[in-house]
Protein backbone atom coordinates (compact mmCIF):
# COMPACT_ATOMS: atom_id res chain seq x y z
CA UNK A 1 0.00 0.00 0.00
CA UNK A 2 1.16 3.53 -0.70
CA UNK A 3 2.00 5.57 2.34
CA UNK A 4 2.18 8.76 0.27
CA UNK A 5 0.45 9.17 -3.04
CA UNK A 6 0.26 12.33 -5.10
CA UNK A 7 -1.77 12.81 -8.22
CA UNK A 8 -1.34 15.76 -10.60
CA UNK A 9 -0.39 18.06 -7.75
CA UNK A 10 -0.03 21.75 -8.51
CA UNK A 11 0.86 24.35 -5.92
CA UNK A 12 0.81 28.06 -6.65
CA UNK A 13 2.37 30.78 -4.55
CA UNK A 14 0.36 33.89 -5.19
CA UNK A 15 2.10 37.23 -4.85
CA UNK A 16 -0.03 40.22 -4.05
CA UNK A 17 0.73 43.93 -4.01
CA UNK A 18 -0.16 46.26 -1.13
CA UNK A 19 -3.81 46.55 -2.21
CA UNK A 20 -4.16 42.78 -2.38
CA UNK A 21 -4.25 42.63 -6.16
CA UNK A 22 -2.56 39.61 -7.65
CA UNK A 23 0.88 40.56 -8.97
CA UNK A 24 2.09 37.21 -10.08
CA UNK A 25 1.63 33.50 -9.68
CA UNK A 26 4.51 31.11 -9.20
CA UNK A 27 3.89 27.43 -9.77
CA UNK A 28 6.23 25.89 -7.19
CA UNK A 29 4.89 22.40 -7.83
CA UNK A 30 3.62 21.71 -11.31
CA UNK A 31 1.81 18.48 -12.06
CA UNK A 32 3.60 16.03 -9.79
CA UNK A 33 2.36 12.46 -9.44
CA UNK A 34 4.17 9.91 -7.35
CA UNK A 35 3.66 6.80 -5.26
CA UNK A 36 5.75 6.00 -2.22
CA UNK A 37 5.26 2.56 -0.71
CA UNK A 38 5.38 1.78 3.00
CA UNK A 39 8.95 1.00 4.08
CA UNK A 40 10.75 2.64 1.17
CA UNK A 41 13.74 4.95 1.49
CA UNK A 42 13.15 7.80 -0.90
CA UNK A 43 15.52 10.66 -1.69
CA UNK A 44 14.46 13.89 -3.34
CA UNK A 45 17.12 16.00 -5.04
CA UNK A 46 16.80 19.33 -6.75
CA UNK A 47 18.48 22.72 -6.86
CA UNK A 48 17.44 25.66 -4.68
CA UNK A 49 14.00 26.73 -5.82
CA UNK A 50 13.17 23.51 -7.68
CA UNK A 51 10.08 22.91 -5.55
CA UNK A 52 11.28 19.99 -3.46
CA UNK A 53 10.55 21.55 -0.05
CA UNK A 54 7.16 22.77 -1.23
CA UNK A 55 6.36 19.24 -2.36
CA UNK A 56 7.54 17.80 0.96
CA UNK A 57 5.27 20.16 2.89
CA UNK A 58 2.32 18.55 1.11
CA UNK A 59 3.23 15.19 2.59
CA UNK A 60 2.15 16.09 6.11
CA UNK A 61 -0.51 18.62 5.32
CA UNK A 62 1.46 21.79 6.02
CA UNK A 63 0.45 22.85 2.52
CA UNK A 64 -2.55 21.70 0.46
CA UNK A 65 -2.44 21.34 -3.31
CA UNK A 66 -3.96 24.13 -5.41
CA UNK A 67 -4.93 21.39 -7.85
CA UNK A 68 -4.68 17.62 -7.61
CA UNK A 69 -4.71 15.43 -4.50
CA UNK A 70 -2.25 14.09 -1.93
CA UNK A 71 -3.10 11.03 0.14
CA UNK A 72 -1.15 10.08 3.24
CA UNK A 73 -1.86 6.51 4.31
CA UNK A 74 -4.99 6.60 2.19
CA UNK A 75 -6.30 9.86 3.66
CA UNK A 76 -6.82 12.95 1.55
CA UNK A 77 -4.73 15.75 3.08
CA UNK A 78 -7.52 18.26 2.39
CA UNK A 79 -9.81 16.39 4.79
CA UNK A 80 -9.58 18.60 7.89
CA UNK A 81 -10.91 15.90 10.20
CA UNK A 82 -7.92 13.73 9.37
CA UNK A 83 -5.34 16.50 9.85
CA UNK A 84 -3.95 15.26 13.16
CA UNK A 85 -3.95 11.66 12.02
CA UNK A 86 -2.02 12.68 8.95
CA UNK A 87 0.57 14.66 10.89
CA UNK A 88 0.98 11.74 13.25
CA UNK A 89 1.43 9.29 10.39
CA UNK A 90 3.93 11.47 8.57
CA UNK A 91 6.34 13.40 10.79
CA UNK A 92 8.58 16.18 9.54
CA UNK A 93 12.15 17.14 10.46
CA UNK A 94 13.47 20.51 9.30
CA UNK A 95 16.87 21.92 8.44
CA UNK A 96 17.65 23.95 11.52
CA UNK A 97 17.56 21.94 14.76
CA UNK A 98 17.43 25.16 16.79
CA UNK A 99 14.00 25.93 15.37
CA UNK A 100 12.56 22.58 16.42
CA UNK A 101 13.75 22.03 19.94
CA UNK A 102 11.62 23.59 22.65
CA UNK A 103 12.30 21.53 25.77
CA UNK A 104 14.75 22.58 28.49
CA UNK A 105 15.86 18.98 28.90
CA UNK A 106 16.35 16.47 26.08
CA UNK A 107 13.83 13.92 27.39
CA UNK A 108 11.15 16.58 27.90
CA UNK A 109 11.60 17.76 24.35
CA UNK A 110 11.18 14.25 22.98
CA UNK A 111 8.10 13.73 25.15
CA UNK A 112 6.39 16.86 23.83
CA UNK A 113 4.87 15.19 20.76
CA UNK A 114 3.30 12.14 22.43
CA UNK A 115 2.13 14.31 25.34
CA UNK A 116 0.22 16.52 22.90
CA UNK A 117 -1.36 13.43 21.42
CA UNK A 118 -2.74 12.51 24.82
CA UNK A 119 -0.58 9.44 25.32
CA UNK A 120 -0.73 8.21 28.98
CA UNK A 121 2.24 9.41 31.05
CA UNK A 122 3.76 5.98 31.60
CA UNK A 123 3.72 5.29 27.90
CA UNK A 124 5.21 8.71 27.11
CA UNK A 125 8.28 7.81 29.12
CA UNK A 126 8.51 4.43 27.45
CA UNK A 127 8.35 6.08 24.05
CA UNK A 128 10.93 8.71 25.01
CA UNK A 129 13.34 6.08 26.24
CA UNK A 130 12.86 3.91 23.18
CA UNK A 131 13.22 6.80 20.71
CA UNK A 132 16.35 8.18 22.36
CA UNK A 133 17.90 4.72 22.36
CA UNK A 134 17.18 4.23 18.66
CA UNK A 135 18.86 7.55 17.87
CA UNK A 136 21.81 6.84 20.18
CA UNK A 137 20.98 9.83 22.38
CA UNK A 138 19.78 8.04 25.52
CA UNK A 139 22.80 8.99 27.58
CA UNK A 140 22.07 12.67 26.92
CA UNK A 141 18.47 12.41 28.14
CA UNK A 142 19.10 14.69 31.14
CA UNK A 143 21.17 17.23 29.19
CA UNK A 144 20.13 20.66 28.10
CA UNK A 145 19.63 20.64 24.29
CA UNK A 146 21.56 23.88 23.84
CA UNK A 147 24.78 22.21 25.01
CA UNK A 148 24.58 19.58 22.27
CA UNK A 149 26.30 19.67 18.88
CA UNK A 150 24.26 20.26 15.72
CA UNK A 151 24.20 16.58 14.81
CA UNK A 152 23.11 15.61 18.32
CA UNK A 153 20.38 18.25 18.31
CA UNK A 154 19.14 17.00 14.98
CA UNK A 155 18.98 13.44 16.37
CA UNK A 156 16.95 14.77 19.30
CA UNK A 157 14.57 16.39 16.78
CA UNK A 158 14.22 13.06 14.98
CA UNK A 159 13.65 11.26 18.29
CA UNK A 160 10.85 13.73 19.01
CA UNK A 161 9.17 12.78 15.75
CA UNK A 162 9.83 9.07 16.30
CA UNK A 163 8.15 9.19 19.72
CA UNK A 164 4.89 9.95 17.90
CA UNK A 165 5.20 6.53 16.23
CA UNK A 166 4.89 7.74 12.66
CA UNK A 167 4.81 5.40 9.66
CA UNK A 168 6.75 7.90 7.63
CA UNK A 169 9.35 10.57 8.38
CA UNK A 170 10.08 13.41 5.99
CA UNK A 171 13.44 15.11 6.46
CA UNK A 172 13.96 18.45 4.73
CA UNK A 173 17.73 18.95 4.38
CA UNK A 174 18.40 17.64 7.90
CA UNK A 175 22.18 17.78 7.44
CA UNK A 176 22.59 21.14 5.70
CA UNK A 177 23.87 22.87 8.84
CA UNK A 178 25.97 20.02 10.24
CA UNK A 179 29.66 19.16 10.11
CA UNK A 180 30.80 15.90 8.45
CA UNK A 181 30.54 13.83 11.64
CA UNK A 182 27.13 15.19 12.51
CA UNK A 183 26.00 14.45 8.98
CA UNK A 184 27.26 10.88 9.14
CA UNK A 185 25.53 10.24 12.48
CA UNK A 186 22.21 11.63 11.30
CA UNK A 187 22.25 9.66 8.05
CA UNK A 188 23.26 6.48 9.86
CA UNK A 189 20.36 6.99 12.31
CA UNK A 190 17.92 7.63 9.46
CA UNK A 191 19.03 4.49 7.63
CA UNK A 192 18.59 2.46 10.81
CA UNK A 193 15.04 3.79 11.22
CA UNK A 194 14.34 2.52 7.74
CA UNK A 195 16.15 -0.83 8.00
CA UNK A 196 15.23 -1.81 11.53
CA UNK A 197 12.05 0.08 12.37
CA UNK A 198 10.71 -0.18 8.78
CA UNK A 199 9.73 3.48 8.78
CA UNK A 200 9.28 5.07 5.38
CA UNK A 201 11.92 7.74 4.89
CA UNK A 202 11.67 10.69 2.53
CA UNK A 203 15.00 12.50 2.56
CA UNK A 204 15.48 15.84 0.87
CA UNK A 205 19.11 16.80 0.49
CA UNK A 206 21.79 18.60 -1.46
CA UNK A 207 24.43 16.05 -0.59
CA UNK A 208 24.54 13.45 -3.33
CA UNK A 209 26.43 10.88 -1.28
CA UNK A 210 23.58 10.71 1.24
CA UNK A 211 21.23 9.30 -1.37
CA UNK A 212 23.20 6.31 -2.62
CA UNK A 213 21.41 3.88 -0.28
CA UNK A 214 17.94 5.06 -1.24
CA UNK A 215 15.51 2.68 -2.94
CA UNK A 216 14.49 5.42 -5.28
CA UNK A 217 15.62 8.95 -6.12
CA UNK A 218 13.40 11.69 -7.49
CA UNK A 219 15.03 14.74 -9.06
CA UNK A 220 12.92 17.90 -9.13
CA UNK A 221 13.32 20.81 -11.50
CA UNK A 222 11.00 23.73 -12.07
CA UNK A 223 8.25 22.14 -9.95
CA UNK A 224 8.25 18.93 -11.95
CA UNK A 225 9.83 15.51 -11.49
CA UNK A 226 12.68 15.65 -13.98
CA UNK A 227 14.24 12.25 -13.31
CA UNK A 228 13.39 9.22 -11.20
CA UNK A 229 15.04 5.86 -10.66
CA UNK A 230 17.48 3.96 -8.50
CA UNK A 231 20.57 5.86 -7.37
CA UNK A 232 22.59 3.90 -9.92
CA UNK A 233 20.25 4.86 -12.75
CA UNK A 234 20.23 8.50 -11.68
CA UNK A 235 23.94 8.93 -11.09
CA UNK A 236 24.78 7.28 -14.42
CA UNK A 237 23.52 10.47 -16.00
CA UNK A 238 26.27 12.85 -14.97
CA UNK A 239 25.64 15.45 -17.69
CA UNK A 240 21.87 15.51 -17.15
CA UNK A 241 22.36 16.07 -13.40
CA UNK A 242 24.87 18.85 -14.01
CA UNK A 243 22.42 20.61 -16.29
CA UNK A 244 19.94 20.50 -13.35
CA UNK A 245 22.53 22.29 -11.14
CA UNK A 246 23.27 19.06 -9.29
CA UNK A 247 26.30 16.89 -8.96
CA UNK A 248 27.21 13.26 -8.43
CA UNK A 249 29.26 11.74 -5.59
CA UNK A 250 33.01 12.34 -6.07
CA UNK A 251 33.67 8.64 -6.68
CA UNK A 252 31.00 8.55 -9.41
CA UNK A 253 32.48 11.64 -10.98
CA UNK A 254 35.96 10.13 -10.94
CA UNK A 255 34.65 6.95 -12.64
CA UNK A 256 32.97 9.15 -15.25
CA UNK A 257 36.18 11.11 -15.87
CA UNK A 258 38.11 7.83 -16.19
CA UNK A 259 35.59 6.52 -18.70
CA UNK A 260 36.00 9.68 -20.76
CA UNK A 261 39.72 8.96 -20.80
CA UNK A 262 39.08 5.48 -22.20
CA UNK A 263 39.12 3.33 -19.05
CA UNK A 264 36.60 0.50 -19.34
CA UNK A 265 34.18 0.95 -16.42
CA UNK A 266 30.43 0.37 -15.97
CA UNK A 267 28.05 3.33 -15.54
CA UNK A 268 26.88 4.61 -12.19
CA UNK A 269 29.61 3.51 -9.78
CA UNK A 270 28.48 4.69 -6.34
CA UNK A 271 31.00 3.53 -3.76
CA UNK A 272 34.76 3.47 -3.34
CA UNK A 273 34.66 -0.34 -3.03
CA UNK A 274 32.96 -0.69 -6.41
CA UNK A 275 35.48 1.57 -8.12
CA UNK A 276 38.47 -0.18 -6.56
CA UNK A 277 37.05 -3.58 -7.58
CA UNK A 278 36.46 -2.47 -11.17
CA UNK A 279 39.88 -0.88 -11.47
CA UNK A 280 41.52 -4.01 -10.07
CA UNK A 281 39.99 -5.86 -13.03
CA UNK A 282 41.69 -3.46 -15.46
CA UNK A 283 44.86 -3.77 -13.46
CA UNK B 1 51.19 44.09 5.18
CA UNK B 2 49.50 41.10 6.70
CA UNK B 3 47.60 39.66 9.60
CA UNK B 4 49.66 38.31 12.47
CA UNK B 5 48.39 36.53 15.56
CA UNK B 6 50.75 36.05 18.48
CA UNK B 7 49.82 33.62 21.24
CA UNK B 8 46.14 34.47 21.12
CA UNK B 9 43.92 32.98 23.81
CA UNK B 10 40.23 33.52 24.15
CA UNK B 11 38.06 32.40 27.03
CA UNK B 12 34.26 32.61 26.92
CA UNK B 13 32.86 33.64 30.27
CA UNK B 14 36.32 34.31 31.74
CA UNK B 15 36.39 34.49 35.54
CA UNK B 16 33.04 32.73 35.83
CA UNK B 17 32.41 29.06 36.67
CA UNK B 18 31.32 28.54 33.05
CA UNK B 19 34.62 29.65 31.52
CA UNK B 20 35.42 27.79 28.31
CA UNK B 21 38.69 28.16 26.47
CA UNK B 22 37.72 28.69 22.85
CA UNK B 23 41.15 29.62 21.50
CA UNK B 24 44.33 28.22 22.88
CA UNK B 25 47.67 29.82 22.02
CA UNK B 26 47.04 30.62 18.36
CA UNK B 27 50.05 31.85 16.38
CA UNK B 28 49.46 32.55 12.71
CA UNK B 29 50.70 34.75 9.92
CA UNK B 30 48.49 35.37 6.94
CA UNK B 31 50.30 37.20 4.15
CA UNK B 32 48.54 39.44 1.64
CA UNK B 33 46.75 37.83 -1.27
CA UNK B 34 46.59 34.32 0.14
CA UNK B 35 43.47 32.14 -0.15
CA UNK B 36 43.21 30.30 3.15
CA UNK B 37 40.71 27.62 4.17
CA UNK B 38 39.96 27.40 7.89
CA UNK B 39 38.47 23.99 8.62
CA UNK B 40 37.16 22.54 11.84
CA UNK B 41 34.11 20.81 13.23
CA UNK B 42 31.38 22.63 15.14
CA UNK B 43 32.84 24.09 18.31
CA UNK B 44 36.48 23.86 17.18
CA UNK B 45 36.97 27.60 17.53
CA UNK B 46 37.10 28.57 13.86
CA UNK B 47 34.31 31.14 14.01
CA UNK B 48 35.69 32.58 17.24
CA UNK B 49 39.06 32.91 15.54
CA UNK B 50 37.82 34.89 12.56
CA UNK B 51 35.78 37.22 14.73
CA UNK B 52 39.05 38.33 16.33
CA UNK B 53 40.45 39.45 13.02
CA UNK B 54 38.22 42.46 12.64
CA UNK B 55 37.97 43.23 16.29
CA UNK B 56 34.49 41.87 16.98
CA UNK B 57 35.97 39.85 19.82
CA UNK B 58 38.93 41.01 21.86
CA UNK B 59 41.56 38.39 22.66
CA UNK B 60 41.74 37.45 26.36
CA UNK B 61 45.50 37.23 25.94
CA UNK B 62 47.93 37.69 23.07
CA UNK B 63 48.33 40.19 20.25
CA UNK B 64 46.83 40.64 16.81
CA UNK B 65 48.57 42.84 14.26
CA UNK B 66 47.08 44.14 11.06
CA UNK B 67 49.64 45.79 8.78
CA UNK B 68 52.05 45.87 11.68
CA UNK B 69 49.73 47.68 14.06
CA UNK B 70 48.31 46.15 17.22
CA UNK B 71 44.53 46.25 16.81
CA UNK B 72 43.92 46.27 20.55
CA UNK B 73 46.16 49.26 21.19
CA UNK B 74 44.50 52.32 22.64
CA UNK B 75 43.40 54.74 19.96
CA UNK B 76 43.62 52.19 17.17
CA UNK B 77 41.09 53.01 14.45
CA UNK B 78 38.67 50.07 14.70
CA UNK B 79 36.35 51.56 12.14
CA UNK B 80 39.10 51.56 9.52
CA UNK B 81 39.98 48.00 10.50
CA UNK B 82 36.41 46.87 9.87
CA UNK B 83 36.27 48.39 6.46
CA UNK B 84 39.62 46.79 5.59
CA UNK B 85 38.75 43.38 7.00
CA UNK B 86 35.29 42.43 5.76
CA UNK B 87 33.41 39.63 7.48
CA UNK B 88 30.58 37.74 5.81
CA UNK B 89 28.64 35.85 8.45
CA UNK B 90 26.90 32.50 8.12
CA UNK B 91 23.65 32.77 6.20
CA UNK B 92 24.39 36.43 5.33
CA UNK B 93 21.17 36.63 3.31
CA UNK B 94 19.31 36.85 6.62
CA UNK B 95 20.79 40.32 6.91
CA UNK B 96 19.34 41.63 3.68
CA UNK B 97 16.70 44.22 4.44
CA UNK B 98 16.48 46.95 1.82
CA UNK B 99 13.66 47.32 -0.69
CA UNK B 100 15.82 46.46 -3.67
CA UNK B 101 19.10 44.76 -4.42
CA UNK B 102 20.99 47.91 -5.35
CA UNK B 103 20.04 49.85 -2.17
CA UNK B 104 21.04 46.90 -0.05
CA UNK B 105 24.55 46.82 -1.49
CA UNK B 106 24.81 50.63 -1.19
CA UNK B 107 24.09 50.51 2.53
CA UNK B 108 27.65 49.71 3.63
CA UNK B 109 29.59 52.28 1.59
CA UNK B 110 26.88 54.90 2.33
CA UNK B 111 27.61 54.42 6.03
CA UNK B 112 31.28 55.09 5.33
CA UNK B 113 30.14 58.60 4.45
CA UNK B 114 31.22 58.45 0.81
CA UNK B 115 29.66 60.69 -1.84
CA UNK B 116 26.67 59.25 -3.69
CA UNK B 117 28.51 58.70 -7.00
CA UNK B 118 31.27 56.78 -5.25
CA UNK B 119 28.75 54.68 -3.31
CA UNK B 120 26.93 53.74 -6.51
CA UNK B 121 30.14 53.05 -8.40
CA UNK B 122 31.27 50.69 -5.67
CA UNK B 123 27.90 48.94 -5.47
CA UNK B 124 27.91 48.34 -9.23
CA UNK B 125 31.45 47.02 -9.12
CA UNK B 126 30.67 44.71 -6.17
CA UNK B 127 27.55 43.31 -7.81
CA UNK B 128 29.50 42.66 -11.00
CA UNK B 129 32.16 40.85 -8.98
CA UNK B 130 29.59 38.36 -7.68
CA UNK B 131 27.93 37.97 -11.05
CA UNK B 132 24.66 39.82 -10.37
CA UNK B 133 23.61 41.66 -13.53
CA UNK B 134 21.79 44.98 -13.82
CA UNK B 135 18.38 43.42 -14.45
CA UNK B 136 18.29 42.42 -10.77
CA UNK B 137 19.13 45.88 -9.35
CA UNK B 138 15.53 46.95 -8.82
CA UNK B 139 14.24 43.58 -7.62
CA UNK B 140 13.44 42.93 -4.00
CA UNK B 141 16.28 40.85 -2.52
CA UNK B 142 13.64 38.53 -1.06
CA UNK B 143 12.50 37.42 -4.51
CA UNK B 144 15.87 36.01 -5.48
CA UNK B 145 16.96 32.38 -5.27
CA UNK B 146 19.03 31.22 -2.29
CA UNK B 147 22.31 31.43 -4.18
CA UNK B 148 21.53 34.87 -5.59
CA UNK B 149 20.56 36.26 -2.19
CA UNK B 150 23.82 35.06 -0.76
CA UNK B 151 25.79 36.68 -3.57
CA UNK B 152 23.99 39.98 -3.03
CA UNK B 153 24.87 39.75 0.67
CA UNK B 154 28.52 39.13 -0.19
CA UNK B 155 28.43 42.09 -2.59
CA UNK B 156 27.29 44.22 0.35
CA UNK B 157 30.60 43.48 2.08
CA UNK B 158 32.65 43.79 -1.12
CA UNK B 159 31.27 47.28 -1.68
CA UNK B 160 33.21 48.32 1.42
CA UNK B 161 36.29 47.38 -0.62
CA UNK B 162 38.01 45.31 2.04
CA UNK B 163 41.62 44.20 1.68
CA UNK B 164 40.83 41.01 3.53
CA UNK B 165 37.58 39.11 3.03
CA UNK B 166 36.49 36.54 5.60
CA UNK B 167 33.59 34.25 4.76
CA UNK B 168 32.02 31.99 7.38
CA UNK B 169 30.48 28.92 5.68
CA UNK B 170 29.54 30.76 2.49
CA UNK B 171 28.17 27.64 0.78
CA UNK B 172 25.98 26.19 3.56
CA UNK B 173 22.55 25.19 2.28
CA UNK B 174 23.26 25.88 -1.39
CA UNK B 175 22.77 23.36 -4.17
CA UNK B 176 25.94 21.91 -5.76
CA UNK B 177 25.96 24.34 -8.68
CA UNK B 178 25.39 27.25 -6.29
CA UNK B 179 28.33 26.05 -4.19
CA UNK B 180 30.60 25.89 -7.25
CA UNK B 181 29.49 29.32 -8.47
CA UNK B 182 30.19 31.06 -5.17
CA UNK B 183 33.58 29.41 -4.68
CA UNK B 184 34.52 30.10 -8.27
CA UNK B 185 33.66 33.76 -7.92
CA UNK B 186 35.60 34.07 -4.69
CA UNK B 187 38.63 32.50 -6.36
CA UNK B 188 38.29 34.90 -9.27
CA UNK B 189 38.10 37.80 -6.86
CA UNK B 190 41.31 36.70 -5.22
CA UNK B 191 43.24 36.28 -8.48
CA UNK B 192 41.94 39.49 -10.05
CA UNK B 193 42.12 41.88 -7.11
CA UNK B 194 44.78 40.22 -4.95
CA UNK B 195 42.39 40.28 -2.02
CA UNK B 196 43.28 38.05 0.93
CA UNK B 197 40.53 35.47 1.43
CA UNK B 198 39.80 33.47 4.56
CA UNK B 199 37.15 30.87 4.04
CA UNK B 200 35.69 29.03 7.02
CA UNK B 201 34.19 25.66 6.18
CA UNK B 202 33.34 22.15 7.38
CA UNK B 203 34.05 20.72 4.02
CA UNK B 204 37.48 19.74 2.74
CA UNK B 205 35.96 18.78 -0.60
CA UNK B 206 34.76 22.33 -1.12
CA UNK B 207 38.02 24.04 -0.36
CA UNK B 208 40.49 21.49 -1.79
CA UNK B 209 40.29 22.87 -5.31
CA UNK B 210 40.54 26.52 -4.46
CA UNK B 211 42.73 27.32 -1.49
CA UNK B 212 46.50 27.82 -1.22
CA UNK B 213 46.61 26.78 2.38
CA UNK B 214 44.45 24.97 4.94
CA UNK B 215 44.39 25.68 8.65
CA UNK B 216 42.72 22.89 10.61
CA UNK B 217 41.31 23.91 13.97
CA UNK B 218 40.60 21.46 16.76
CA UNK B 219 39.72 22.22 20.38
CA UNK B 220 40.77 25.83 19.99
CA UNK B 221 44.20 24.97 18.64
CA UNK B 222 45.79 24.93 15.22
CA UNK B 223 46.09 21.23 14.42
CA UNK B 224 47.51 21.45 10.91
CA UNK B 225 48.60 24.40 8.82
CA UNK B 226 49.88 23.53 5.34
CA UNK B 227 49.04 23.19 1.65
CA UNK B 228 45.98 20.96 0.98
CA UNK B 229 47.83 17.83 -0.15
CA UNK B 230 50.01 17.97 2.94
CA UNK B 231 46.98 18.29 5.23
CA UNK B 232 45.05 15.45 3.56
CA UNK B 233 47.95 13.09 4.20
CA UNK B 234 46.75 13.13 7.80
CA UNK B 235 43.30 11.86 6.78
CA UNK B 236 43.15 9.34 9.61
CA UNK B 237 43.86 11.99 12.24
CA UNK B 238 41.33 14.29 10.58
CA UNK B 239 38.68 11.61 10.98
CA UNK B 240 39.46 11.29 14.64
CA UNK B 241 38.59 14.94 15.16
CA UNK B 242 35.34 14.76 13.22
CA UNK B 243 36.56 15.90 9.83
CA UNK B 244 37.16 14.01 6.64
CA UNK B 245 39.52 14.31 3.71
CA UNK B 246 37.90 14.57 0.28
CA UNK B 247 36.57 11.26 -1.07
CA UNK B 248 39.40 11.34 -3.63
CA UNK B 249 41.95 10.83 -0.86
CA UNK B 250 40.13 7.69 0.31
CA UNK B 251 39.87 6.35 -3.24
CA UNK B 252 43.58 6.80 -3.86
CA UNK B 253 44.53 5.14 -0.60
CA UNK B 254 42.18 2.21 -1.31
CA UNK B 255 43.78 1.78 -4.75
CA UNK B 256 47.25 1.87 -3.28
CA UNK B 257 46.27 -0.85 -0.81
CA UNK B 258 45.22 -2.99 -3.77
CA UNK B 259 48.72 -2.64 -5.15
CA UNK B 260 48.29 0.20 -7.66
CA UNK B 261 51.26 2.52 -7.68
CA UNK B 262 49.26 5.77 -7.53
CA UNK B 263 50.29 9.06 -6.02
CA UNK B 264 47.97 9.31 -2.99
CA UNK B 265 48.55 13.06 -2.61
CA UNK B 266 46.28 14.24 -5.42
CA UNK B 267 43.48 16.50 -4.20
CA UNK B 268 41.06 16.97 -7.11
CA UNK B 269 39.03 14.65 -9.35
CA UNK B 270 40.88 15.82 -12.47
CA UNK B 271 44.28 15.09 -10.92
CA UNK B 272 43.08 11.70 -9.68
CA UNK B 273 41.76 10.72 -13.12
CA UNK B 274 45.09 11.69 -14.75
CA UNK B 275 47.01 9.80 -12.12
CA UNK B 276 44.96 6.58 -12.45
CA UNK B 277 45.15 6.68 -16.25
CA UNK B 278 48.92 7.19 -16.06
CA UNK B 279 49.17 4.27 -13.69
CA UNK B 280 47.06 1.97 -15.88
CA UNK B 281 49.07 2.93 -18.97
CA UNK B 282 52.43 2.07 -17.43
CA UNK B 283 51.04 -1.41 -16.80
CA UNK B 284 50.21 -2.09 -20.41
Amino acid sequence: MEIVKAKDVVYEYIRRDEEGNIEGILKAVDGVSLDIRQGQFIAILGHNGSGKSTLAKHMNAILYPTEGTVWVDGKDTKDEEELWNIRQTAGMVFQNPDNQIIGQVVEEDVGFGPENMGVPTKEIWERVEESLKVLGMYKYRKHSPNKLSGGQKQRVSIAGVLAMHPKCIILDEPTAMLDPNGRKDVIRAVRALNDVEKITIILITHYMEETIYADKVFVMDDGKIAMQGTPREIFSQVDALKSLRLDVPQVTLLAYELKKRGVDLPDGILTIEELVKELSKCH
Amino acid sequence: MSLILEHVNYIYGAETPLAIKALDDICLEIPDGQFVGIIGHTGSGKSTLVQHLNGLIKATEGRIYYNGQDIDEKGYDRKALRSNVGLVFQYPEHQLFEIDVFSDVCFGPKNLGLPKEEVERRAKEALAQVGITEEYYTQSPFELSGGQKRRVAIAGVLAMQPKVLILDEPTAGLDPKGRDEILHQIKKLQTETGMTILLVSHSMEDVAEYVDRIIVMNQGRVMFDAVPREVFRHYKELEEVGLAAPQVTYIMHALQEKGMQVDVDVTTIAEAAEEIVRCLETLH
